[in-house]
Formats: structure tokens, C-alpha cells, sequence
């Protein structure tokens, strides 16, 4: 039994693809190995150029704080650090001077409007607002690809159109985004929506 | 990892354990515990080994001490129809220029005579001991001449009417008086005062246990040797309760002191041999206070390594304790490790976060366990009037220990948490 069979994909520099499906549908193993969290039993996977498919833990961690940004469902900061320490994470983990980076982190932080806030936890903040420093987080080391795995799963749709203006306009920005979500809303704003079935791709449908 | 990376890993470190406050310093308490029993059983062992070493040293490690003892036969025979006749027994002069003439390394051997009498200045008539001596006496106990002067050379040879009081005789026989070259009667003589002596320390004057219980052991009074010998005699007549005892006792205590610390060894067992052959009864005793010395040390070292023990144990309880705690902080961070490896931390990242966690648990609780360690013997001192020594060593060691206890339990814990699958433990809830 396998997740994932025959995927054969391409995902351009810059654009906006959403994968969709019910659960058990493989989308989840698919987000695994497109950010590099697992690696495929078989088979190949080129992310900027690298077969990162068969690479060893430590040099995929370095992989993964590289060139993938992270976006969860559940915001996933750590809570026993503030606002600006969670956007500088990924840094500490490629040996980057904090300091030498000091000003993009407040950068990022202004971009998702939270300037205000650098020194709250993250149990001080509201839910739009965690969601909104993953983001920050996700871009502090400039990646080639941001991963999104139901960013607005635990919001009210207010904030959720919030959040969702704000990965547009990463993706305008010429950011590469894959979203995974099971709301067709979401889905349709990417330029293209891939729609899994028991493993496979079903559908493949390039929107606009 | 470099320096900079450390750093903000202990940052964080202390960070999370902050957000569990009661949590880490109950954590710490095994710690503290163990550190602090350490710290205070080691001081308070060492101050008690410290004060019996002392009062060895006072002795002179150099010193081997003979003393006169009266034969247990002789006690017997006392007993006996004979009753009334001198007895002779102990030490003489024969011996104590025989040890100095063929033991080799000897520097010097001092005599002394001990005989009990009545001293009276005045209307004041104090029981003392009056001691024979040489003129080096003060030399070789360390007893320091506070006026006056001490015995001399001439005094010794010309059999002087002379004498030192010791510093409580002197207080007691004169108490509004200057003591010098006034005359006290001793006996059945008069004697000039020429100096007073303070000892170093009184254990070693107490003349032959179970004798001169009761007597106040500061009350001496030093005079040549020659001068006791002749004006006392050999033979020492004690009336008691109607009956006359009578003992002929030549040296009641000869000091040898060697040139080496390490000629004490060899030489004590010469001196058995010589004293073994010319005295057919054992009619003396023989202290070697290196030897006294060595095995006060030898006890304290098997004391130390029983405290060690214990203390060991309690440390580690300690760190089990932080073990445990470790072990359900990594299940309850799950989430976070996940997180951390899908931010690009590598195995090694994660590692390192919770063994410093652990170290920094353990070496916190070590610093407040010295802390209170060496506070706690203060009090003991205080409180139970114990001399308390808190080494540096035990500190040293007490805190290395915390130290490697935190690393030695930090370790599966840490792996546990490095180990997990990126991917399950983002799933964790």
C-alpha cells in the first residue's frame, strides 16, 4: 500500500498551486515530500534544481531551512518565545547572525502588520495574528517555495480572507506558493488546482 | 555550533524552563539536596579529622614520645606483704643517651622529670607538678616564653635554685604580683622565679593518665633537670591515707625529635629494639604521633569515601529525578520539536536544546546547592559548636558532579527528543 503512485509533477518558478482532495486522498504524504520532510520510497524530486529525493536527515534539514518556508494549520509558533525571536528561528538553525538579520525580521514583521507586537508571546496574540508571524516566519529566510498546509483550517473567515490576501500577495511578489486545503474557496484563488485521488493525481486544472 | 549559536541555546534554554517555574526548581531540589549533603557532610567530617590532626601535630610529627608506665606486676606486688618498699621502674638517663648516641637522624632528645608537689608564695599554696627539663624545652613543645626567660644552659650545669611557672601557676600564685625573681617554696626549697611560659598546647603535659586525675593541668612548674633530679631525689615518697608508697623513677617522658619527618618511621622501630632489650619489664610506653597521624588520616579517608558514597547516591536520585522530568518535557514538546526540524534544525539541533536544558537544570541546581552547602556547616559551627572546614575540592567536586549528573541524565532524553520523526511529532497534539 502506498500514499502516493505514478505522481508525475511541475511546479513553475512564481506560481500558485493549491492541491485539494478528500482525506486519504495522498495529499498530506504529497506535502511530506514536497517539503522535504519525507522522502519518497522510489522515485525522484527536484526542488531548485537539487534531487533532494535520497538525501541524507541532516543535509534535508538544511534543505528545508533553505528553500521551503513552512505554513501550518495550526500556526505551530513556539511558545515560549516572542514575536520577533519566532520570525528568527529558522536563522539560528543556519548559523546566520542574528543581528546581521535583525532588520528583515522587523521588515517581515511590519509586512504582516505586527511591528506593534515584537515582544508579545504567542499566547498573547489572536489567532489571525499567530497565523500572520508563521508567514513572516515562513519568509525570513527567503525560500524558493512556500508550503501552506490549511493556513486558515483554525480561522474565522474574516481573518482567514486576511491571511489568504496576504499569501496573494507573497505570490504576486514572485513567490512560489503550494497550499494544500479541502475549501474550494481557497482553492480557487490559486492559478492552478491539482485534485488527488487515492493517491493519484485526479485532475489537474489551470484556472484564468 | 559555534559560540554565538550556544549562547542563544542557553538563552532558550533558561527561557523554557522559566514558563515552568515550580516545575524546574522542584526538579532542582534532588540536585540541591545532593550538592548541599556533599558540601556540609565533607566540612563537617573534615573539621572533626582537622581538629584530631591538630592535636597530633601539637605532639610534633617529628616527635617520638616515651613515657614512663608503672608495670602491672609491680602493681600487684604492691598489693602484697611488700607494701612500703620503693619500686622501680621506667625510664632512665642510660636510655636517653643511648637514643641519642645510636639512633641515627636523631636531632634532639629531651628528658623530663614530672614530680607532683605543693607550691607556695606567700599565702598561696597551689598543688602543682614541677618538671624537669632542658633548657630546649620550649623549642620542641612550641611553648612561648611570655616573661622573663626560659631555663639556661648555666642553670643547668650549676644545678640552679631557678624555676619557670607556667602562665596559670603564675596567675594563681601571684595574682597582684609581678612573679619575677620573687622566690616560691617548693617542697622543701626555695626557688627564683625567672620567667613564665605559656603552652602551646596542655594535652601533651598530662603526665601518666589515671595519676594526676583531677589536677589541673596548666599548673607547671619548669626547673633544670639537674636541679629536680638532685633536690627531689630519685626515689618519690607519696604518704597516703597512713600508708607510704615509695617509687623510683628516673625519666617520666623522653622526646625524641628527629631530624626528617621521615626518619620517625625507621627509627621508632630501632628504639622498640633497644628499649625491648635493656628493659625487662614494660615499664614504658611509646607514641609516634606520625604514626597517630597517619592513621587519623586513613580513617578520615574512609570516612570521606563512606560520606562520598551516600552523597554520590543522593545525586544521583537527583538526577533521575531530572531525568523523569526531562523524559515528560520532551513528550509534552513533541509539537515544538517537530516544528524546529521543519524549520531546519537538524538531529544534532535538537540534541543539544535539551541536553543544555538539562545541564543548565542540574548546574542551577548546583550553584544553589553550594551555596546553601556552605552556609549549612556555618551553622553547624554555630549552633552545635563543631569545627565545620568547607574544602574547595568538595565544592569543586560537588558542583563537577551536578555537572556530569546533568549531562550523564540529559542524554537519552535528549535522544528520545532528536530521534522522533519530523512529520509524527508535527502531528502530535
Amino acid at each position: 500500500m502506498h500514499a502516493l503512485r505514478g505522481v508525475d509533477l511541475q511546479i513553475a518558478e512564481g506560481s500558485y498551486v493549491a492541491i485539494m482532495g478528500p482525506s486519504g486522498s495522498g495529499k498530506s504524504t504529497m506535502l511530506n515530500i514536497l517539503g522535504c520532510l519525507d522522502r519518497p520510497t522510489e522515485g525522484q524530486y527536484f526542488l531548485g534544481g537539487d534531487d533532494v529525493a535520497q538525501m541524507e536527515d541532516d543535509i534535508l534539514s538544511n534543505v528545508r531551512g533553505k528553500r521551503i518556508g513552512f505554513i501550518f494549520q495550526s500556526y505551530n509558533l513556539i511558545p515560549q518565545l516572542t514575536v520577533i525571536e519566532n520570525i528568527q528561528v529558522p536563522l539560528i538553525y543556519q548559523s546566520y547572525d542574528l543581528k546581521e538579520y535583525m532588520g528583515r525580521a522587523i521588515e517581515l514583521a511590519r509586512m504582516v502588520g505586527l511591528e506593534e507586537r515584537l515582544d508579545h508571546r504567542p499566547n498573547q496574540l489572536s489567532g489571525g495574528q499567530q497565523q500572520r508571524v508563521a508567514i513572516a516566519r515562513s519568509l525570513i529566510n527567503d525560500p524558493l517555495m512556500i508550503l501552506a498546509d490549511e493556513p486558515t483550517g483554525n480561522l474565522d473567515s474574516k481573518t482567514g480572507l486576511e491571511v489568504l490576501d496576504l499569501i496573494d500577495k507573497l505570490n504576486a511578489d514572485g513567490k512560489t506558493i503550494v497550499l494544500v486545503t479541502h475549501d474550494p474557496k481557497v482553492g480557487d484563488r490559486a492559478q492552478r488546482v491539482i485534485h488527488m485521488k487515492d493517491g493519484k493525481i485526479d485532475r489537474d486544472i489551470t484556472n484564468r | 555550533m559555534n559560540q554565538y549559536q550556544l549562547i542563544s541555546t542557553i538563552k532558550l534554554g533558561v527561557k523554557s524552563l522559566m514558563l515552568h517555574k515550580l516545575r524546574s526548581i522542584l526538579t532542582m531540589l534532588g540536585i540541591i539536596f545532593g550538592v548541599c549533603s556533599v558540601i556540609a557532610m565533607l566540612a563537617i567530617g573534615e573539621g572533626a579529622a582537622y581538629e584530631a590532626q591538630e592535636d597530633i601535630k601539637k605532639l610534633g610529627s617529628n616527635n617520638i614520645i616515651l613515657r614512663s608506665v608503672k608495670p602491672p606486676e609491680d602493681a600487684n606486688n604492691q598489693n602484697n606483704s611488700r607494701g612500703g618498699f620503693a619500686i622501680s621502674y621506667g625510664l632512665t638517663f642510660a636510655d636517653s643517651s643511648r637514643i641519642l648516641a645510636s639512633i641515627p637522624g636523631v636531632n634532639r632528645v629531651l628528658p623530663k622529670r614530672i614530680i607532683r608537689e605543693n607550691a607556695r608564695f606567700s599565702s598561696n599554696y597551689v598543688p602543682v607538678q614541677v618538671i624537669g627539663t632542658y633548657p630546649f624545652y620550649p623549642e620542641m613543645s612550641g611553648a612561648e616564653v611570655i616573661a622573663g626567660r626560659f631555663l639556661s644552659v648555666p642553670d643547668e650545669r650549676f644545678k640552679q635554685n631557678v624555676c619557670v611557672l607556667s602562665s596559670g601557676l603564675a596567675q594563681q600564685l601571684f595574682p597582684y604580683q609581678n612573679p619575677l625573681e620573687h622566690a616560691i617554696k617548693v617542697g622543701e626549697n626555695y626557688y627564683r622565679v625567672v620567667g613564665v611560659l605559656r603552652e602551646k598546647n596542655m594535652a601533651d603535659q598530662r603526665p601518666q593518665s589515671g595519676k594526676m586525675e583531677g589536677e589541673p593541668l596548666d599548673n607547671n612548674i619548669y626547673m633544670p633537670l639537674s636541679t629536680a633530679t638532685t633536690r627531689f631525689g630519685k626515689t618519690i615518697v607519696r604518704r597516703t591515707s597512713g600508708s607510704m608508697q615509695a617509687e623510683t623513677v628516673e625519666l617520666h617522658e623522653i622526646t625524641i625529635q628527629m631530624l626528617e619527618d621521615d626518619a620517625v618511621l625507621t627509627a621508632d622501630q630501632q628504639i622498640r629494639w633497644m628499649l625491648k632489650n635493656k628493659h625487662e619489664k614494660m615499664d614504658y610506653e611509646m607514641i609516634v604521633p606520625l604514626q597517630l597521624l597517619m592513621q587519623a588520616r586513613k580513617t578520615q579517608q574512609m570516612f570521606n569515601i563512606v560520606l562520598g558514597s551516600i552523597a554520590a547516591i543522593s545525586l544521583i536520585v537527583g538526577g533521575i529525578g531530572i531525568m523523569n522530568i526531562m523524559l515528560a518535557t520532551v513528550t509534552e514538546r513533541t509539537r515544538e520539536i517537530g516544528v524546529r526540524r521543519a524549520l531546519g534544525a537538524k538531529r544534532r539541533d535538537i540534541t543539544t536544546q535539551f541536553l543544555v536544558e538539562t545541564v543548565v537544570l542540574s548546574i542551577g541546581g548546583g550553584v544553589i546547592g553550594v551555596l546553601v552547602g556552605i552556609t549549612v556547616p556555618f551553622f553547624v559551627t554555630y549552633f552545635a559548636d563543631m569545627k565545620t572546614i568547607v574544602t574547595f575540592w568538595s565544592v569543586l567536586v560537588a558542583f563537577g558532579i551536578s555537572g556530569f549528573i546533568g549531562i550523564l541524565f540529559g542524554i537519552y532524553p535528549a535522544n528520545r527528543a532528536a530521534s522522533l520523526d519530523p512529520i509524527d511529532a508535527l502531528r502530535h497534539e
